[in-house]
């Protein structure tokens, strides 16, 4: 990952509080940036031990889709990093179900474990979270 | 009186996105309310540049953020590693307008009632 | 919940997206170019018109008013201003913004 998302900075004051933050992602990856840049503030929420949740709906579930190879658009392929959250406590990816199918899309086609909601199961995870970060 | 978080998430004039955001804010200072931090992400790092010169006779959104942060004490934070990425730094950074890192979107998201997201 | 609509429906699928899901004690908010969901007699009208039976929806009147769209609101949406736009977010224990 990018180099100046940096480490905690000393004059961050959280108070210990933990919130449940859900990345909501709507968007495929490389024709625009948010997918990545979303990416980098759901790490940085990690490292301040937050409870994070990630939701790919409509064109984001291609954001975790297998098989990206980048070379040709000369793009850094920075699916890995999906693969990478683990590693940080974040496992709670969901894919919204219709979405995933209606783009001829299955559980085995993903980079990443992921949870597979309905649209109605996914609105109450909405529900449930404190702070929802759209890009 | 509640205290809120904004994100901003495009640059000024291409999105409506920063208008709608500063006149968000204005209102809620009106009412009392405090704004905790205006965080500027992706695209809308452009609006700390100190190298706008939109026509006289519309908004000059950069000036706007800044006179709004100076009057009411709002702290403006555009993000390293996207201003980084587009060219926005320092030397052509507004006063008023800090560059630091995600941790402090979080932080917002973390300390304000309500963090409200304006983008494309 | 609040929820946030800043594209015209027919730019965007983000207002047909916002409505999948709505829960008991949503409210949509229509801004920017989501305005234009607020509107009588477009192909979208039915969609939002049905919506509205079950949940709130709001407009920004100074985004309805910029547009010239001020004589073609659906009776039944909520006109608010910035301040009333405040009030929403303060009401709704989070905000959900549909880009």
């Amino acid at each position: 990952m990018s180099e100046a998302t940096g480490g905690i900075e000393m004059e961050e004051n959280t108070s210990g509080k933990v919130k449940k933050f859900l990345y909501v992602n709507r968007r495929a990856p490389y024709g625009t940036i948010y997918a990545l840049e979303s990416l980098e503030v759901v790490l940085i929420t990690a490292a301040f031990d937050q409870d994070v949740s990630l939701a790919f709906l409509e064109d984001g579930v291609y954001q975790v889709v297998k098989g990206q190879h980048t070379k040709g658009i000369d793009v850094k392929n920075f699916s890995p990093t999906y693969r990478a959250l683990e590693g940080y406590d974040i496992e709670k990816l969901y894919v919204e179900k219709e979405s995933m199918e209606t783009r001829g899309l299955k559980e085995s086609d993903f980079i990443v474990p992921v949870k597979v909601l309905s649209a109605q199961e996914m609105a109450d995870l909405m529900l449930t979270q404190d702070v929802i970060l759209s890009f | 009186m509640m205290k809120f978080g904004i994100l901003v998430n495009e640059g000024p004039y291409t999105h409506q996105a920063s208008d709608t955001a500063y006149l968000f804010a204005k209102a809620a200072i009106e009412k009392g309310h405090k704004i905790h931090r205006v965080f500027f992400y992706h695209d809308g790092v452009y609006n700390s540049s100190r190298l706008t010169e939109p026509p006289t006779d519309d908004r000059h959104i950069v000036n706007r953020w800044q006179k709004l942060g100076k009057d009411h004490h709002i702290d403006l934070v555009v993000c390293v590693a996207a201003a980084l990425r587009r060219g926005i730094k320092d030397e052509n950074l507004l006063e008023g307008f800090r560059i630091s890192g995600l941790g402090q979107l979080v932080e917002s998201g973390i300390q304000s009632d309500r963090l409200v997201v304006f983008g494309d | 919940m609040l929820h946030t609509v800043n594209k015209s429906p027919t730019e965007r699928n983000s207002l047909e997206s916002c409505f999948k899901y709505l829960k008991k004690g949503s409210v949509v908010l229509l801004i920017e170019d989501g305005v234009y969901g607020a509107l009588k007699g477009c192909t979208t009208t039915k969609m939002v018109e049905q919506t509205l039976k079950s949940f709130p929806i709001y407009a920004l009147y100074p985004d309805i008013e910029a547009r010239g769209m001020q004589d073609r609101v659906i009776d039944g949406i909520k006109l608010v201003d910035y301040s009333g736009f405040v009030d929403l977010v303060a009401e709704h224990t989070t905000v959900q913004a549909w880009l």
